[in-house]
C-alpha cells in the first residue's frame, strides 16, 4: 500500500528544523563553506531533476547535463548581450531549458532503454559541439565570465540565499509532481511500459512530459550556477558531467525521492575536501563507486530505506 | 554562402583520404567497442581509456628503445598487448562478477573504471603532452593519383581494411568467434552444450580492448598524447558503434567512414564547426534508422 500522504509529519519537521540551520548558518560559517553548500543546493537540484525520469521515470536520461548548460548559457547570454532586467534571464533560462527537452525528447521518446539514451548522447553533443565551437556567440572553449548580475546576487551571502531559497521551491515542486498522479504513472510506465500501454496510458506523451518537466528543472539549476559562479562554459553540458550526475542518483539511490540530494552533497564534498589533498580524487571516487556497485547497488539512502522498511511495515500491519 | 572557400580537386581529394585514415583509427577502436557490445552487452565506457593507456604505452615503449624505427615497430606491437593484459584482470576480477547486472549498472560500473584509470594514468605518466615520432619510412608524403598524401595516412589506410578482414575471419570462420557470436545470442544455451562461458567472453572482451589499444599506439605518432583524449574518443566511437548498428563490425565501419568524412569535408566546408559536422550527421543517422544502419545483434 503505497503511502499516499502528501506531508509525512515526521519527517516534515526534521526538514524545517535543517531548513531553519541552512537560513541561519551563512554568518556563522566562513565563506568558503557558504559558497560549498551553495554549490550542493545547485548540483542537488540537477541530481534531482535528473531522477525524475531516471530513477523515477526508468528513462535512460544520459545528456542531461545539456539541459543544465542551456538554462546557464541562456541567462548567461541575456545578461551579458542584451540590456533586459535581469529576472527575464531567470525565468528564460528554464523555459528555454525545458524547450530543448521537448525538442529533443520528442526524438527520443520513440526509442527504448539504450538507444534513448545513445541517441540523446548523440543530440546532447551536437548542442555541446556548436556551443564550443561558436566563438562569436558562446565563446567557444572560453565560455562566458564576468557575467553581471543584480547588485543583491553579486555578494555570497545573497547569492545563498536566492539559491537556497529556489532549490527548496523547487524541491516542493517535484515533490509535488512525485506525489502526483502523473507520478505515478510515471512510475507505473517505468515498472511496465507494456501495461501501461494496454491499459491506456499514452506513454510517449508521459514520457515526453517527464523530460520537459526534467529539463525544465536541469535549466533552473543551469540558472542557479551561473548566481553562484557568475561564469558558463561548455564544460556544463560534456557528456562526462551527465555522467557524474547519474553517478550522484546512483550514489544516493535511483528509487528514493532525497537520494539524489546526498549523493550530490556526497560527489561535491569528495571533490572539494579529498581534493584539498590531493589531486587524485577521481580516483577515490571511481573506488568508491565500484565498491558501491558491487555492495550497496540501492544506493546509499535505498539501502537505509530498505534496512528500516521492516519496521515500517510492522507497524502498518499492527494498525 | 560566404563561408565557402574555393576548393579544388586536389584538395578535395587529399582530405577525402586524410578522413579515410582517420576513420580506420576510429574503426579499430570502434570495433573493440562493438564487439564488447555484442558478445557481452557491456556499454564499455572505459573503453576511452583503454585507448589513452594504449597511447601512453606506446609513448613508453618508443622512448625506451631510443625513439628510433625498432622503437616505433616495437611499440605497435606491445602497447596493445599490455592493454590486453590490463583488460584480462579488469574482466577476470571485476566484469565476470557483473554480467548479470542490467546496462546502467554495467555502463555507471565502466565510468567508474574510465575515472581511475584517467587517475592512474596521471599518476604514471604525468599531465605533460607526450608525443611519438613516426619512423623515416613514414615521413614525407607518398603521390598517389599526382596528390601528395602522408605517407603514415596511407599505412593507416592499409591497416584497417587489413584488421576489418582478419576480425571478419575470426568471428565468421574460427571456432571461437562462432561460438561467442552464439553466446551472445544465449549464454545458457552455449553453457548447456558444455561450453565455458565466461572464458569465452573473457577472450571477446580481451580482443575488444586489444584493439582499443591498438588504435591508441596507431595514433600516437599523429596527435599529441595527453590526458583527456579518451573523452573526445569515447563519444565518437560510441556514436559510431550506435549509428552502424550495435554489435555489429561492419556497421561499425560504415559509422567511421561516415564519422571520419563528413569531419574532413567539414574542415574544408567551414573549419570552425567542423566538429559540429559528425555529430549532425550521427542524429541525422538515427532519426532515419534508430537501430543503427545494420543489423544489430541485440
Amino acid at each position: 500500500m503505497p503511502d499516499k500522504r502528501i506531508i509525512n509529519l515526521e519527517s516534515f519537521w526534521w526538514q524545517i528544523a535543517i531548513l531553519v540551520i541552512l537560513l541561519i548558518l551563512p554568518p556563522i560559517l566562513p565563506r568558503f563553506y557558504i559558497y560549498i553548500l551553495a554549490l550542493i543546493f545547485v548540483t542537488a537540484l540537477l541530481a534531482m531533476s535528473l531522477n525524475l525520469v531516471l530513477g523515477h521515470g526508468g528513462m535512460f536520461q544520459f545528456h542531461h547535463a545539456v539541459f543544465y548548460g542551456v538554462g546557464a548559457y541562456t541567462v548567461a547570454l541575456m545578461l551579458t548581450k542584451t540590456s533586459l532586467p535581469a529576472w527575464i534571464g531567470f525565468i528564460a533560462g528554464p523555459i528555454v531549458a525545458a524547450g530543448f527537452g521537448l525538442l529533443i525528447g520528442w526524438f527520443c521518446v520513440r526509442l527504448s532503454r539504450l538507444y534513448f539514451g545513445m541517441l540523446q548522447i548523440a543530440l546532447g553533443s551536437l548542442v555541446w559541439a556548436v556551443v564550443f565551437r561558436w566563438y562569436d556567440f558562446t565563446g567557444g572553449d572560453d565560455g562566458i565570465h564576468g557575467i553581471p548580475m543584480p547588485s543583491i546576487l553579486s555578494s555570497l551571502n545573497g547569492s545563498y540565499y536566492f539559491v537556497l531559497i529556489i532549490t527548496v521551491i523547487c524541491l516542493i515542486a517535484m515533490y509535488l509532481i512525485f506525489k502526483s498522479p502523473f507520478g505515478g504513472t510515471l512510475r507505473a510506465i517505468r515498472d511496465n511500459p507494456g501495461r501501461c500501454a494496454a491499459v491506456g496510458v499514452n506513454v510517449r506523451r508521459h514520457q515526453l512530459t517527464g523530460i520537459v518537466i526534467a529539463s525544465f528543472f536541469g535549466g533552473v539549476a543551469g540558472v542557479l550556477f551561473v548566481v553562484l559562479e557568475h561564469s558558463v562554459f561548455p564544460d556544463l553540458m560534456f557528456w562526462v558531467l551527465s555522467l557524474e550526475i547519474c553517478i550522484m542518483c546512483l550514489f544516493g539511490g535511483w528509487f528514493t525521492f532525497m537520494g539524489p540530494v546526498l549523493g550530490a552533497a556526497m560527489i561535491v564534498a569528495l571533490r572539494t575536501f579529498v581534493g584539498i589533498y590531493t589531486e587524485y580524487w577521481t580516483l577515490i571516487l571511481g573506488v568508491t563507486l565500484m565498491l558501491l556497485i558491487f555492495f550497496l547497488p540501492q544506493g546509499v539512502m535505498g539501502y537505509f530505506q530498505e534496512k528500516f522498511k521492516p519496521r515500517a511495515k510492522a507497524i502498518v500491519e499492527r494498525a | 554562402m560566404d563561408f565557402l572557400p574555393d576548393i579544388g580537386l586536389a584538395t578535395l581529394g587529399t582530405q577525402l583520404l586524410v578522413g579515410l585514415s582517420r576513420a580506420m583509427i576510429l574503426f579499430i577502436v570502434a570495433a573493440g567497442m562493438s564487439l564488447i557490445l555484442g558478445v557481452l552487452r557491456i556499454p564499455n565506457v572505459a573503453h576511452g581509456s583503454l585507448y589513452m593507456i594504449g597511447a601512453f604505452l606506446a609513448f613508453t615503449v618508443w622512448a625506451l628503445f631510443g625513439g628510433g624505427s625498432t622503437g616505433f615497430w616495437l611499440a605497435l606491437i606491445l602497447a596493445p598487448l599490455g592493454v590486453a593484459l590490463v583488460s584480462l584482470i579488469m574482466e577476470r576480477g571485476l566484469f565476470c562478477h557483473l554480467y548479470e547486472r542490467e546496462h546502467l549498472m554495467l555502463l555507471l560500473f565502466t565510468f567508474a573504471l574510465m575515472l581511475v584509470f584517467a587517475d592512474l594514468v596521471k599518476l604514471t605518466w604525468g599531465a605533460e603532452y607526450r608525443s611519438v615520432s613516426a619512423p623515416p619510412i613514414f615521413i614525407g608524403s607518398l603521390p598517389v593519383f599526382g596528390l601528395p598524401i602522408p605517407r603514415y595516412n596511407l599505412f593507416l589506410l592499409i591497416i584497417g581494411p587489413l584488421i576489418a578482414i582478419g576480425l571478419w575471419l575470426l568471428m565468421s570462420k574460427t571456432k571461437i568467434g562462432k561460438i561467442s557470436r552464439a553466446a551472445a545470442v544465449d549464454r545458457e544455451m552455449v553453457g548447456a552444450l558444455g561450453i565455458n562461458v565466461s572464458w569465452v567472453f573473457a577472450a571477446a572482451f580481451v580482443i575488444g580492448c586489444y584493439l582499443a589499444g591498438l588504435g591508441g599506439a596507431l595514433i600516437a605518432p599523429t596527435v599529441s598524447i595527453v590526458l583527456g583524449m579518451d573523452h573526445t574518443m569515447l563519444i565518437e566511437v560510441f556514436l559510431i558503434v550506435v549509428i552502424g548498428g550495435l554489435g555489429n563490425m561492419w556497421g561499425a565501419l560504415c559509422g567511421a567512414l561516415i564519422f571520419g568524412l563528413t569531419h574532413s569535408f567539414g574542415v574544408l566546408l567551414w573549419p570552425q564547426f567542423a566538429i559540429v559536422f559528425p555529430y549532425a550527421a550521427v542524429v541525422i543517422v538515427l532519426i532515419w534508422r534508430p537501430t543503427g544502419l545494420l543489423k544489430s545483434v541485440w
